[in-house]
């Protein structure tokens, strides 16, 4: 569903860049206003995204335990899987953010020989994943030294490794083609595991097309359509230092780049991109298994209609009398009670 | 209402059962259809309200019209839209999802049936695709393009059908890459469609029951006493001991609460006798309760208010009784409850202590807040100390695997206590293959109030990934027994067992501990708490024939 719908969108936007920048000349528009529209956008979006989640209350103590739980002290807990304080959580957490654990685990089930299910070891999706998503980091990194005079350490270091195979001038950059086939493997997987085609939406295909058209727009610009990148470098000074101004002669190239990066960013908030975010949140990772030991409290809680104990008593006194379970009050002391009552009126 | 449909052969369902095949055409377009076998009825109007629960009505399930308010649309959204604001995990859920398909082959309902609506994301889809249409802007301006939909009556029966055909067992979730758990999602579901009095009558009873009469069952408290006066007696022809338990007796230490079901049917029967010889042969002060008489709760399968409103009979009556701490019996989702939301849900009593074991001495301080400690956690501290005389070769005759329950595995992470007992209490135990047990075990497939009788073909279903594994160490270690410690796997896993794996018994551990507790001036043993010869304790007399 939405293959090609997300497919001409993209293209479509690649050819907006292309008319706008290229033929109507509206540099200033795809150099400057789009891109801080979109960082507006961007920044203003996820905020108000994590601040409506944090706010959301967390009314029950509801981790997914997957391991051990803290118990008796000859049983060894898992401090991973099933965390008992603070810091194992971070911990937890931290290894689920960067490493993905969660998704380490997966399995493939699959029907057997004689008809019996099998789970088998699947990595691939975490192995895509995670090729997508450090690429994607060091990729952003690197793209600092564009709004840096001079570049910071950190980010020339990182440069300078992901050019380590000195590969063609300038050098080859690693990142930069694993970012567009990984994307590509994601891609792809969409289309040929049937489950996963069978639940994508456009919403899925359409970042990941996007995605490939800015690395691939990076490629392009960086190995075969030269740009002049001290031209580029004078724009994007300028919108770091809100001086902006836009230099004669970049290539049209490079607006179709900035446009597609622009549109990431302001089509993130809205969209299921938001899980940057949002997985630090999710109250099944992020809190400790300690709910006998540490009463949780719920913020909206309310009083409920109950059945009482002499309510039900009133039910079935007699009957708990006749089996001789021990009752609160006794009939005959309830009449004599009532006699009492009424010799006073 | 619809005759229950009989489930077709095993290999009738396996054959036909083929992971890479998808239905035509996209899901939002594929209607819905109510098979009989796979659905359980609704609920009768008396139930709801007994409880004070909106929209009660004759009703049924297979009906075209389900007789919802004229306002039916105002009343849904409207609670959806309160629930995305009282649940982080729920609007979360709405939100991160990538669709990235890891939790897709995890359900034991979609490897049991292959229909891709019981895929965890595509049955949170169901919702979501409601959720971008009324509460996101972009499903509000793209609709069908954004992935949203349209609430109709067909839509809410679809919702409804699927929820109820999930157990809340959170093994999608191990596998999400953000935590997302489908069982936050189904609670919601059927919160919403409990406001328009949709709810199944085998939930609705219990819970109707569990209210005014203390238990799912709906014993009296002269019946609860009679029952388990009756294992008495049969504990007394077994072992020579007569035991007599107490009742709603004020200044007891201890306040015992176990799930119903365990003083009414086979073979949870037999795990409520383990439970009174073992506190009988510790001489320990414990009180059973006839109006906290169900550790289970189907209200947590109608609405978390439900629950709450159960519960709080456990405390009141700790309270009431003045005891110091509470020791639960042996059930799934009762203790994803009692660890995770009892003591949210209502405050524990003052006079309640941190609990301690009167034998060991032993401090349970993971119980510190909420002061209830599992039956399996005191009896594993027992053994550990040496209180306990075992004979386990009264077990020999068993070769045992051992069944996580779904909430207590992932609700709570209580793995290694029952296998420390069961080890103690028997010579044979094989585990299960890893990827079907701990964390990520399987669903007996009738969890979250589904073991009713007209969903049977659900049921067999959903319980395949678990027999099958079940099937795989009875072949390979020639198991024949599948131990637990929920009292809904009492009551369903012996009829899948029967269904694909013939020769397979059931038992909850504190059977098996039974069977093994040597009692003080017990008399020779020469059956097992089934009132079974036990095999190489045959009375002498037979012996020398």
């Amino acid at each position: 569903m939405g293959v090609w719908f997300s497919f001409w969108v993209v293209v479509g936007l690649i050819l907006v860049a292309l008319i706008g920048a290229g033929l109507l000349n509206l540099s200033v528009i795809f150099g400057v206003v789009f891109p801080y529209l979109a960082l507006v956008v961007f920044l203003v979006g996820l905020i108000y995204r994590v601040v409506q989640w944090g706010k959301t209350p967390v009314p029950f103590h509801i981790p997914t335990t997957c391991g051990q739980q803290k118990s008796l002290s000859w049983i060894k807990y898992s401090k991973l899987e099933s965390p008992a304080t603070g810091w194992e959580v971070f911990l937890r957490m931290f290894l689920e953010v960067v490493a993905f654990r969660s998704l380490f685990r997966n399995l493939r089930t699959e029907m057997g020989p004689g008809f019996r299910p099998v789970y088998g070891s699947s990595k691939w999706l975490w192995l895509g994943g995670i090729a997508f998503h450090y690429s994607f980091l060091i990729v952003f990194l690197r793209h600092l030294r564009f709004f840096t005079q001079p570049p910071s350490k950190l980010v020339s270091i990182i440069d300078s490794f992901d050019g380590f195979l000195q590969i063609g001038h300038p050098h080859l950059q690693l990142t930069g083609v694993v970012l567009f086939f990984a994307a590509l493997y994601l891609f792809l997987r969409r289309l040929y595991i049937p489950q996963v085609r069978y639940i994508s939406l456009p919403a899925d295909y359409f970042p990941l097309l996007l995605i490939m058209g800015i690395a691939g727009s990076g490629i392009l610009m960086r190995y075969f359509i030269k740009t002049d990148i001290t031209k580029v470098k004078e724009l994007t000074m300028g919108l770091a230092t809100f001086h902006p101004k836009v230099p004669e002669g970049i290539g049209v190239i490079f607006y179709v780049h900035i446009f597609l990066v622009s549109v990431l960013f302001a089509y993130f908030p809205f969209s299921k991109l938001v899980h940057l975010g949002g997985v630090f949140l999710s109250p099944t990772r992020n809190l400790a298994n300690n709910s006998r030991m540490k009463r949780h409290i719920n913020p909206w809680d309310y009083p409920v209609k109950v059945h009482t104990y002499e309510e039900y008593e009133e039910e079935f006194r007699e009957k708990m009398k006749m089996a001789g379970i021990p009752v609160e009050k006794d009939i005959e002391e309830e009449e004599t009670e009532e006699k009492e009552q009424e010799e006073k009126e | 209402m619809a005759k229950a449909a009989k489930p077709p052969k095993p290999e009738e369902i396996t054959k036909t059962l083929d992971y890479r095949k998808t239905p035509k055409g996209p899901w939002i377009d594929t209607k819905v259809e109510f098979r009989p076998g796979m659905y359980c009825y609704g609920t009768r109007p008396k139930y709801l309200e007994e409880v004070d629960m909106p929209n009660p009505r004759e009703w049924s399930t297979s009906d075209e019209d389900w007789k919802l308010p004229e306002n039916w649309k105002e009343i849904f959204l409207e609670g959806m839209e309160d629930r995305l604001r009282k649940h982080r995990s729920f609007r979360l859920f709405m939100d991160i999802c990538v669709r990235c398909g890891a939790c897709a082959d995890k359900c034991h309902f979609y490897i049991g049936t292959g229909d891709p609506k019981n895929m965890p994301v595509l049955r949170a889809e169901l919702l979501r695709s409601i959720y971008r249409r009324y509460f996101t802007t972009g499903g509000k301006l793209l609709k069908r393009t954004a992935g949203a939909r349209e609430l109709t009556e067909e839509v809410f029966k679809e919702l409804w059908y699927y929820a109820y055909q999930c157990t809340e067992c959170r093994r999608c979730s191990v596998f999400c890459p953000y935590g997302i758990d489908t069982a936050e999602i189904t609670i919601m579901v059927r919160e919403l469609v409990n406001l328009l009095g949709c709810n199944t009558d085998w939930i609705m009873g219990p819970v109707a029951n569990c209210y005014h009469k203390g238990n799912h069952l709906g014993l009296e408290p002269h019946t609860i006493q009679s029952n388990i006066e009756m294992m008495c007696d049969d504990i007394e022809e077994i072992t020579g001991i007569r035991i007599e338990p107490t009742f709603n007796r004020k200044g007891a230490e201890i306040l015992f609460v176990t799930p119903s079901g365990d003083l009414f049917a086979v073979p949870g029967v037999y795990t409520a006798m383990g439970y009174l010889m073992l506190f009988h042969e510790l001489g320990l002060d414990y009180t059973w309760s006839t109006y906290a008489s169900e550790g289970g709760n189907f209200g947590f399968f109608t609405s978390l208010e439900m629950a709450k409103r159960l519960y709080y009979k456990v405390y009141a009556e700790a309270e009431r009784l003045g005891v110091k701490f509470i020791i639960g019996g042996e059930c799934g989702h009762m203790w994803r409850l009692w660890h995770q939301y009892l003591a949210t849900f209502w405050k524990p009593p003052e006079n309640l202590e941190t609990p301690k074991s009167p034998i060991t001495g032993t401090v349970f301080e993971h119980a510190s807040a909420s002061k209830v400690v599992h039956v399996v956690e005191f009896t594993a501290d027992l053994i550990r100390h040496g209180k306990l005389k075992l004979d386990p070769s009264r077990n020999d005759h068993l070769r045992v695997t051992f069944h996580d329950s779904c909430n207590t595995s992932r609700g709570m992470g209580f793995f290694e206590e029952p296998r420390y007992v069961i080890k103690n209490v028997c010579n044979h135990f094989y585990e299960m293959p890893e990827n079907t047990i701990r964390e990520k075990t399987f669903c007996c497939g009738s969890g979250s109030g589904l073991n009713a009788s007209e969903n049977m073909e659900l049921r067999m279903r959903g319980g395949l990934p678990r027999a099958n594994a079940v099937r795989y160490v009875h072949e390979k270690y020639g198991v024949n027994m599948l131990a637990n410690v929920c009292a809904i796997d009492r009551a369903a896993l012996p009829t899948l067992m029967q269904y694909w794996v013939p020769g397979v018994e059931v038992c909850g551990v504190h059977e098996l501990v039974g069977n093994a507790l040597v009692m003080t001036g017990e008399k020779k043993r020469t059956m097992d708490l089934r009132l079974e010869p036990l095999p190489g304790f045959e009375e002498e007399e037979e012996e020398e024939e």
